[in-house]
């Protein structure tokens, strides 16, 4: 997708953190990334150390919390674990899933000193 | 938002006319955040001692556009302006789609368009030749528009109450699936030149748009492309979709997509009182 802009974003929540917060280092950065976000996990990573580089983040560790896809079958009328935005139901086959959670990318929190 | 984009700042630039104007960063919205302190092992902070805490913030990396995206869409209700961002593949016909509508259209509905490419103001010029208002948004080494560009762009274009506000975005099916700009609908343009299994190769946009153009249909004798399968997979991405086949160049199809603006139009619409009535 977009990773080295996304890292951009967090690098900017992190920036207006410390200055709100008072602090001036970032040890670790928590994530949380949605399996249906179309986030790259693998190119967020390389991202983060090369945007992160001179801040005040810089050589800070990246945490990702994966968050599992979730949908809500229509057919079915209840809750089912997708793992892609085009999958069918599991269960019953159906395409008339309604994506409910897994489709988040937030800062959850930060260790700073 | 330019942070976000991934372009430097400085890099993008909003052209006018013919007299290009750096766009400068200086961010007029205001926005508020909302912070949750310090609920780590160890909330004091003492200068002069280290100590590590844990800071929860909560933060959708997106926020901030979807806040710019916010302001810009009340911006919109509040002036009636009914605003349709066009994505698609670069080469799908878009610039072709648009020009075509606005000449069919423009005797009735005041229209705006702004452009966004990485480079040049070559569409915005075509747009200008059918005489509406339009501007340039360079992304630079952006590959989408975000809410704040259009943000700054309203500024300059000031398109007119109860207008149609059209944003031709960056030729990418990928990054402005994420981007809102305010947009009452996106519409992704998919030429039958492409592969027909676009829409689950690239099922972010396909899900994020409420209705799928399928253009150069005039060619379609000369193609292997499977219509049904197309729209069968465009509807597995999401059901909701809506699907019209039409040919800018000869003209097939064009009134559906006309129908389709205008009675979007009329439902955004409702509610909206006229200053001016």
């Amino acid at each position: 997708m977009h990773e080295m802009s996304l890292c951009e974003g967090v690098l900017q929540i992190v920036e207006e953190s410390a200055t709100n917060q008072g602090f001036s280092k970032v040890k670790t950065v928590c994530l949380e990334i949605g399996a249906l976000s179309g986030v790259e996990i693998e190119a967020m990573r390389f991202g983060f150390d090369a945007v992160m580089k001179g801040s005040l983040a810089d050589g800070a560790t990246l945490e990702i919390i994966n968050i599992p896809g979730e949908a809500w079958c229509m057919p079915c009328a209840k809750r089912v674990e997708v793992s892609a935005r085009f999958d069918a139901c599991p269960e019953c086959g159906s395409f008339q899933l309604q994506v409910t959670g897994g489709d988040e990318m937030r800062v959850k929190e930060l260790e700073v000193e | 938002m330019c942070t976000v984009c991934g372009c430097s700042e400085g890099e993008t630039t909003i052209h006018e006319h013919k007299h290009d104007h750096n766009h400068d960063h200086q961010q007029k919205h205001d926005h508020e955040h909302t912070h949750d302190y310090g609920q780590g092992p160890a909330h004091a902070h003492a200068p002069g001692m280290t100590q590590s805490r844990m800071v929860q913030i909560e933060q959708d990396i997106l926020g901030k556009n979807n806040q710019y995206a916010a302001e810009n869409r009340r911006y919109f209700s509040k002036h009636g302006i009914h605003t349709l961002n066009l994505v698609s593949s670069p080469g799908s016909g878009k610039t072709t789609l648009l020009a075509r509508t606005i000449e069919d259209m423009q005797a009735e509905h005041a229209i705006s368009v702004i452009e966004g490419d990485q480079q040049t103001t070559n569409d915005a010029e075509r747009i200008r030749a059918t005489g509406v208002k339009a501007i340039q948004i360079n992304t630079g080494k952006g590959c989408h528009l975000d809410g704040h560009m259009v943000g700054h762009a309203m500024q300059s274009l000031q398109p007119e109450d109860e207008s149609l506000l059209f944003i031709e975005n960056v030729g990418n099916l990928v990054c402005p699936a994420a981007f809102d700009l305010g947009e009452a609908h996106k519409v992704a343009i998919l030429s039958v030149t492409e592969g027909e299994d676009k829409p689950i190769k690239y099922p972010d946009m396909f899900h994020a748009a409420d209705l799928m153009l399928l253009n150069k249909i005039d060619l379609l004798p000369h193609l292997n492309f499977d219509v049904e399968r197309c729209i069968a997979y465009a509807q597995q991405v999401n059901p909701r979709i809506r699907v019209l086949q039409l040919s800018a160049t000869t003209g097939e199809g064009m009134e559906a997509w006309y129908q389709w603006i205008v009675a979007t139009r009329q439902t955004a619409l409702i509610g909206y009182r006229s200053k001016t009535a």
